[in-house]
């Protein structure tokens, strides 16, 4: 990826140069570049043990990189200026499990306490639509309820940036979408967003860039539609076939960008689906291999993973 | 709003989209180490086990120890007396002459439940009767030929006895003397003087007034070692402890915000056992309660402190639990909760007086049952404190928050 240091009149809400995070077993952070604007929401996508995690930790100040240099807000780590720092980014961790014991209220208040500047606590509930669990326990809540929990302490210092580590792991759809709407309110303020995950659905709703981590490596960066792009392709087809069907057969079709063996069949990057299409039926007509299942559907930042590691995301 | 985050005009933009009323920017809060001890304390009080713990208890142990030892009468000693086939009249006849006293509890046993009973402590001493044939000879034709008519209902002159016991109980030796005592007496000793014992039971000197000072230190111990101990490693298997590193708080906040909700808990967990002391056993304060309330204070901040240390770097509750135990282990047994520590050999004493239990349990029996004044603790005062801030230090330091 190619690193500019911010020299633009507005402020990078974060930068990093050639950061790296090595552990005793394992290098999680191998040399990453990143710069992430004010007002933007920027998305880490990767699989579960791409550095994802760790990179984010490093940014909120929690470890400590072996190598590279991060700026937040402005501002560096160790130079004393930590605290003020702290007061003006919000997170929210993905194994955090809030005090069961305390109410919404308490735990709200309690992180509101921390902060120098922010909302009272009744309109930080109202703005994660808590209201009427305002006195119920943490420990009853629903899933998608502690993360919007976990989301208002984590809004509780009216911060300019807020780092979200998977926020939407384990919810059901429903969850998933109001936990969305309130991401999109925030930045809809102007606040920066900074968030993980491994939906891909989830990056191209909410996020303005995405950069793919595997490996502790930025592996591609780029808006959703630039990465999408880069697959010189609109549409994915995937089929399963009975009977013996050459690759090398299939990559020679008209329209056709990559081939890669799927279960029983293969999954094409396909640019022209108009030509591709009948040029497969004859193909596999002409080999006597007969069709069990055949689906298309536009290109997703999944198929830009896909091809870039031969992987699925979600299966790694 | 504040001016640190208008960047360019999205900010002004933002508060339009997401405040729905008008609002004070920044909202009245409070100090963020009054809600983390608020917090603290709220937690503590929705677990239904701490009322347990803290409250019922403590009183169980002062109730059950306080029968145990009670001054109601002396206790009797338990003896036994063999039965002895080739002495049968003997061995009935001493037992006889032993229930007659009033400072012992006799059984007869056969030989090996006897010993069995010594053994086991059940029996602090086993009276072995054996019959001397030539001395009985002899007695029968005295017996015949002076006509002293209680000579037969006497314990047999010609019956002698052993006395097997473990020489190292106390409990056995003075059982020793009351039977030795008894069995001569009836086989026809006189007192030659005259004596009569005067008796007297003063409240203070009794052990229930010896035992509370040291059920307090106790408790502050284990209270202060487990509340705080739990509580930290819970939130840090939770990880909660990284999620508050995350925030602005100040570190040395939230280990305060421990030492500080204990002093709630303190409170009432010195309220109801010394009250309940008082009102079964009489229990009283003899010096001054201000001097009490600062060493119970001083005792409850000393083993937040010691609970923090403890509970700064185990990632596990199993982790956590063992080490809390090897920490109040020696203190249970070496620092005079229930016996006075000065029964330990003189080299380990520099140890035992250094422990925080111990000087915590030394001045408040200095001050509840002597009627000292605080001022003459100073030196396990100084211990407590010395315990207090250099844990606490220690604590801050390595603390694990993730």
């Amino acid at each position: 990826m190619n690193t500019l240091r911010s020299n633009n009149i507005e402020q990078a809400a974060l930068s990093c140069v050639r950061l790296v995070k090595r552990y005793p077993d394992v290098v999680a952070v191998d040399g990453i570049d990143l710069e992430v604007r004010m007002g933007e929401c920027f998305g880490l996508l990767g699989p579960n043990g791409a550095g994802k995690t760790t990179t984010v930790e490093i940014f909120e100040g929690l470890t400590k990189p072996d190598g590279g240099t991060v700026e937040v807000l402005g501002e560096a780590w160790g130079k004393g200026r930590d605290t003020a720092l702290r007061n003006r980014f919000g997170v929210q961790l993905q194994e955090t499990q809030l005090a069961e014991k305390l109410t919404v209220k308490e735990t709200v208040q309690l992180f509101r306490s921390f902060y120098k500047r922010g909302r009272d606590v009744d309109s930080i509930i109202n703005l994660v639509e808590l209201n009427e669990k305002r006195d119920a326990r943490v420990g009853k809540l629903s899933g998608g309820q502690k993360q919007r929990l976990a989301l208002a302490c984590a809004m509780a210092g009216d911060p300019d940036l807020l780092f979200l580590d998977e926020p939407t792991t384990g919810l059901d759809p429903q969850a998933r979408l109001k936990l969305w709407d309130i991401v999109e309110q925030f930045r809809a303020g102007g606040g920066s967003v900074i968030l993980t995950t491994h939906y891909m659905e989830e990056a191209a709703r909410l996020c303005d860039r995405v950069a793919i981590m595997d490996h502790g490596h930025v592996i591609a960066s780029g808006t959703p539609a630039e990465l999408i792009a880069s697959l010189d392709a609109d549409q994915i087809v995937e089929f399963s076939v009975k009977g013996k069907v050459e690759k090398d057969a299939l990559e020679r079709l008209s329209g056709v960008r990559r081939v890669r063996a799927n279960g029983d069949g293969y999954a094409l990057t396909v640019q022209d689906i108009g030509a591709a299409l009948p040029a497969l039926l004859s193909e596999l007509e002409q080999e006597r291999a007969e069709l069990v299942s055949l689906t298309t559907h536009q290109a997703t930042l999944e198929d830009v993973f896909v091809s870039l590691t031969g992987r699925m995301l979600r299966d790694v | 709003m504040s001016e640190q985050g208008i960047i360019n005009g999205t900010k002004i933009e933002r508060e339009q989209v997401v405040a729905k009323a008008p609002e004070a920017a920044n909202a009245k809060r409070f100090h963020p180490l009054w809600e983390l001890t608020i917090a603290r304390v709220r937690e503590t009080l929705r677990e239904p086990e701490v009322i347990f713990w803290v409250f019922i208890f403590p009183i169980l142990l002062v109730f059950a120890l306080g029968i145990a030892f009670r001054n109601t009468g002396p206790q009797k000693i338990r003896v036994a007396v063999e039965r002895n086939e080739t002495a049968a009249s003997a061995s009935a006849q001493a037992a006889d002459a032993l229930s007659r006293s009033s400072d012992l509890d006799v059984v007869e046993l056969s030989p090996a439940e006897a010993q069995q009973a010594l053994r086991s402590g059940k029996v602090a001493l086993v009276v072995r009767p054996s019959v001397d044939e030539d001395a009985a000879a002899r007695g029968h034709s005295d017996a015949a030929n002076s006509n002293d008519a209680s000579a037969s209902s006497r314990l047999s002159l010609y019956a002698s006895f052993s006395y097997r016991f473990d020489p190292t109980r106390t409990e056995s030796r003075q059982a020793r003397m009351v039977v030795d005592d008894a069995l001569e007496r009836a086989a026809g000793r006189r007192d030659v003087t005259q004596s009569n014992d005067e008796t007297i039971t003063e409240p203070g000197a009794r052990y229930i007034d010896f035992l509370i000072p040291g059920l307090l230190g106790m408790n502050l111990m284990g209270s202060g070692l487990w509340g705080v101990g739990f509580a930290v490693v819970n939130a840090r298997t939770r990880k909660l402890l990284k999620r508050f590193a995350a925030t602005p708080m100040r570190r040395s906040h939230y280990l305060l915000s421990f030492v500080l909700s204990r002093l709630f808990f303190l409170i009432l967990e010195v309220a109801a056992v010394i009250a309940f002391a008082w009102f079964t056993f009489g229990f009283t304060i003899h010096g001054s309660l201000l001097g009490m309330a600062f060493l119970l204070l001083l005792g409850a901040l000393t083993f937040s402190g010691v609970g923090l240390l403890v509970a700064s770097r185990p990632k596990t509750i199993e982790g956590v639990s063992g080490l809390m135990n090897l920490v109040m282990m020696p203190m249970w047994l070496l620092s005079g909760t229930f016996f006075s520590s000065a029964r330990f050999p003189n080299f380990l004493q520099p140890f035992i007086k250094a422990l925080p239990l111990t000087a915590l349990n030394d001045s408040l029996r200095a001050v509840m049952n002597d009627g000292a004044s605080v001022m003459t603790s100073w030196a396990t005062v100084s211990i407590l404190l010395a315990w207090c801030v250099i844990s606490f230090i220690i604590a801050l330091k390595i603390f694990r928050w993730q």
